[in-house]
Formats: C-alpha cells, structure tokens, sequence
C-alpha cells in the first residue's frame, strides 16, 4: 500500500537543479534536544525531510517489566521531564485502573493544582525556546522567572523541582506543606499578568507574526490523520481536550474553556498555548479555594498486585494525548508498560509541515510542535 | 515471586504468569499467610453489549473472536487478517478517525506469540476501542499506513521493539534503535542487560555499554 504522504511532494521549482541533503541535528539548538533531520532541499526549499530519533532511548517500557508497579513510578519522570507531573499522572492513573482504586478527593484536588501548574512551567519552557529560535531573545528570561516560581512549589511540596515524583500509586506521598495554599495563591496573582508581559513582547510583533503566520500549517483532517493531539489539533480547530472528553482526577468539577484557533499554523498554536496558560491558573485558583478535608491515600495495599488484566489510560498532557497501555499477569511487576507519548506521535507529522517552507522555518516548526525528545525516544 | 500463578502453559488467550526470561528474580520475603494458588487467572472481562459489536459481527462474522468489555473499557479480539479491515470499517463506517495507538505484547509461551493491540478513539462519539490479534512469531500482518498514516512511525516502532514485519509497510526501518543492531530488545527473552556486542564494540570502540 503506497503512503498517502508522497503524493504531497510539492513540485521542483528548477528544472535541472540536483537534490541538496543537509544535516541538521543531532546537536543543534534548536532541536530541543538531540533529535537529527536529514533535510532534502531544492535551493532553500525544502521537500522532504527524514527524521533520525532514538539518542535519548532509554528503553524505559524495558525497565518498567524489571521492577515492581511502585519502582517504575519514577522512571516515567524522565520522558517529558518539563512536565514530570503529568507523566506520573497518567502512571498512577492506569495503575489506578487496574486495582480499581481511586485516589480520594483531597488528593485528587491536590494532583489537579500540581498538574495544572506544571502546564504552565511546561508552556514557559516552550514559549521561552521558540521565541528564541526565532530570534527574539528576551522573552526566555520573562518565561524561566515565572517557571521557577512554579518550580519553586514543587520543591518545597516533594523536594524536587524538575524529575519530581509527587504521585504514588492510590494518591499522594506527601501532605501539603504549610504555606501552600497562600503560595499557589500568590503564583495565581502574579502569573496572569505576567502572561499579558509576553503577549505585549510577542503577540503584535510584527516580526514575530511574519514568522509564525501560516507557517507549518496543520488542519484538523491532517491532525486527525497523524494523530496529532494537545494544542496543534486545537489550533486546527478542533475542540478537543481530554480533561473535557473523558475527564480524570475530577477536571469535569472545574469550570474552564477549551481555547481554540482556526488557521493551525504557528501563529495560532501560540495563541492557544498563551490562552491555556491563562485556563491553567483559572483552573488552579478554583482548586486551591476548597481543598477538601480527608486522606491523601487511597485503599492501596503495601504491595501492588493489580489483578490480572490490561488497561489504557490516557491524560491531556502539555503536549497532547499521554497514554498508557499497562498488562498485568497478577505479579507484583508489570507485565508491560506502553507508553503513548504525544511529543513522539506529533513528531511524525513534521515532514507534512515543512514540505515547501525554507529552511529557516524548519526551526520555528520544531518549536512549535513542542517536543521533549526524552518522551519520543524514552 | 511473579511466577506463583504461572498456569503452565495454558492456550488460555491471556495466560498468566511471568516468563522465563525474568531477571534472577531479587530476595522475595517470605510470603504471608495467602491464599493457595488460583487457578490460571484470566482477564475478568465481560461482553461487550452494544449497537456497534453486533454491527462488526454482522459485517465480519467469524473473524471476530471476541467482543468485550474490561474496566469499562471496550475491545475486540479479532483474526489477524482482519484487523485492518475492521480498522477501515471503524474509520469509515463508525467514526472511529484517529488512531491512537499500535503496539504489542510478548508471550512467548503461548503459540500465538504476539498481542498485536490497536487503539481507535472517535472524535464525534468519544468512544475508544482495543482491537487485539493474536499472532504467531514471524507471521506478517498487514500494514495500517493505507487506513491511518499515524500508523507508519508506530509500526516502526513495533517492528523495532518486537521484530514483527508488517507487509507493506512503505518504510519498515527500526526507528529508535540504531539501524543494524540485532535483536529485538522488547522480546521477553531479551535480557535487560544483554545488549548487541559487535555494535557496541565496532561503533563505540568499548568493550561493553554497561
């Protein structure tokens, strides 16, 4: 069956010119990380690119059958370890599943506050690297200040700022440190207006918008055709949010909007990343009002044993979809751990929003897509 | 430890038990007083009852094995030539437009050595399904590419991690792992330490990468 992706090839604009294959990557800046693209050019335009993945790869699915449910925990910490949170999330969710448990409701509120806020230190690190891809250099300092103030919550509730293993399986570890309410509180008063900070830097930046505007375009059909997830299917339109669709950890409880654009290009998906920073703390101020009285932790035994069984599980990370697709065979280790990260589905589609642009775009849709290649190679 | 419930060998779909290609398993403390062991233990799986299992059983009669239900989870077993058809029918006829997830399941005991598992979710009705087939080590299923394109990158990946060829596939290249390593690391016997020697030595000029 012949893949519908070569008939988008876009036609040669010289006539006896010869294919020019560039390298980009592996160590490149804006790459995010260590991913490697092999660009086919025609002068500066490109038509078609190869992406070469697995230098972060870990084997982390490999790990998860050689330890027990509860030591795999933290190891999911190090796929997207800019939003460690949601990671372990999702773990705990699927584990969660299988043992039919929930976690009760004040560690549910809690999960929520942590969850929301690291969204927001993960969209800081995106908007701060892409803004810098594209050459404007300010905005990365504004985004990291806000961030450690974020992170600065996570290490005084866990001790951790950045691989923070906050969940356990059943709910929480750790009670709330005195002072947290007032320090989400405060993060919740400073943040919105910080917010309005980058939008004045960026959103009517002439240079910034004839970067961004129709570049990398992605429309809902493709989306769905690449299953792209998280902001670039809501940028295409499509109003979509899992914490809205199947909601989890209680999310359906909050009153928030799901921001949508309608062009899927860049432009618009920073547009929808700003507006769900902004959704974030809405969320994060009606959960942090009432926390509910009661256990952090749920009827989970010492030793985890999930009857026999397979579960998938899925959470709206900051990146999109973040599944899990746990087999248990009625041991205490699991029998396999799949792990469906956004970064490395979404990554796929990269070659469809490239064809045709320059080469100096490349960047800006390596940033847009807003991969961590620690989830897409695990 | 993970072998007190090992049904010995059983056909059963889903056997239980862990495998023999375990890591010497750590100091298990002794066992407190439970229960003897059970008999093998399967999924506690339901039917599946609803409009869209009849449909799929009307269209594809014998080809459906199994149509249940799991922690409010819906699946479908399926015979391997079936899978993607049923997929193309799930697409077009139910709605079923993003596909979410292809991976697999290694038990190396049971003839059918592979769980080849697809997650289909729908848009319009916020539905999610596990197609699941079982298939044999070496047998060649049929590539998804032509129903969904996200299928390409993650049969990559299925094919790199467990060594299953899907035919047809336009790029079936091992995506994560370097492209002439041996072995196929998510195979159950596949240690976690073992790694492939004469990669490691000609490419990275030491003796062992652990």
């Amino acid at each position: 069956m012949k893949a519908a992706s070569d008939a988008s090839m876009p036609d040669t604009t010289f006539l006896d010119s010869t294919e020019l294959v560039l390298n980009m990557g592996p160590q490149h800046p804006s790459t995010h990380g260590v991913l490697r693209v092999i660009l086919k050019l025609d002068g500066e335009k490109i038509m078609g690119t190869d992406c070469v993945i697995g230098y972060l790869h870990r084997g982390v699915e490999k790990i998860a059958e050689n330890r027990t449910w509860a030591q795999f925990n933290p190891y999911v910490d190090r796929m997207d370890y800019v939003a460690s949170v949601s990671n372990g999330l999702g773990y705990c969710l699927v584990v969660e599943k299988l043992l039919n448990v929930e976690a009760p409701p004040r560690a549910q509120v809690v999960r929520v506050i942590l969850t929301e806020l690291n969204r927001i230190a993960s969209h800081l690190v995106w908007l701060g690297t892409h803004a810098l891809d594209i050459g404007a250099i300010t905005p990365v300092f504004y985004c990291f200040r806000e961030r450690e103030e974020a992170l600065n919550i996570f290490e005084k509730y866990c001790g951790a700022r950045l691989t923070t293993h906050a969940f356990r399986i059943g709910g929480l570890q750790y009670e709330t440190y005195d002072g947290f309410e007032q320090d989400v509180k405060a993060f919740c008063d400073m943040f919105p207006a910080k917010v309005d900070e980058y939008e004045e830097l960026l959103t009517g930046n002439r240079i910034w918008k004839g970067r961004l505007t129709n570049v990398g375009v992605l429309t809902a059909d493709e989306c769905k055709e690449y299953g792209v997830t998280g902001p670039l299917l809501r940028a295409a339109g499509v109003k979509w949010d899992l914490r809205k669709a199947q909601p989890y950890s209680g999310y359906e409880k909050y009153d928030f909007e799901i921001p949508t654009r309608q062009n899927g290009d860049t432009f618009d998906r920073y547009m929808v990343r700003i507006a769900e920073m902004r959704q974030a703390v809405r969320i994060i101020r009606q959960a942090v009002e009432n926390i509910p009285e009661g256990p952090i932790m749920g009827k989970v035994g010492k030793v985890i044993k999930p009857p026999v069984g397979e579960a998938y599980v899925s959470i709206e990370a900051p990146k999109g979809e973040l599944g899990y697709y746990a087999v248990s065979d009625g041991s205490t280790q699991p029998y396999r751990v799949r792990v469906r990260p956004p970064s490395f589905v979404n990554l796929q589609a990269l070659d469809r929003m490239v064809r045709g642009l320059l080469v100096a775009d490349i960047c800006a849709v390596i940033g847009t897509l807003d991969i961590v290649l620690g989830e897409v190679d695990r | 430890m993970a072998d007190e419930q090992k049904p010995g060998g059983s056909g059963a779909p889903l056997p239980a038990g862990g495998e023999a290609a375990k890591q010497p398993p750590k100091p298990s403390p002794p066992k407190p007083a439970a229960p003897p062991p059970k008999p093998p233990a399967t999924m506690a799986a339901t039917p599946w009852e609803s409009d869209l299992p009849r449909e799929l059983k009307e269209r594809f009669g014998g080809q459906i094995v199994e149509t249940s239900t799991y922690l409010g989870q819906n699946f479908i077993v399926a015979k391997p030539e079936a899978a993607v058809p049923i997929l193309e029918y799930l697409k077009l006829e139910a709605d079923f437009d993003y596909l979410v997830d292809i991976t697999a399941v290694d038990w190396p005991k049971r003839p059918e050595r592979f769980d080849l598992v697809y997650i289909v979710y729908s848009f319009s009705r916020n539905e999610r399904v596990r197609i699941k087939t079982y298939i044999p080590d070496g047998y060649k299923p049929e590539t998804a590419v032509g129903v969904h394109l996200t299928a390409n990158w993650l049969e990559r990946e299925a094919f790199d991690m467990f060594g299953i060829e899907f035919a047809g596939h336009p790029d079936l290249r091992r995506i994560l792992m370097p492209e002439d390593w041996q072995g196929y690391p998510l195979r159950k016997d596949y240690s976690i330490i073992q790694q492939d020697q004469r990669w490691v030595q000609e490419n990275l000029g030491i003796e062992s990468g652990q």
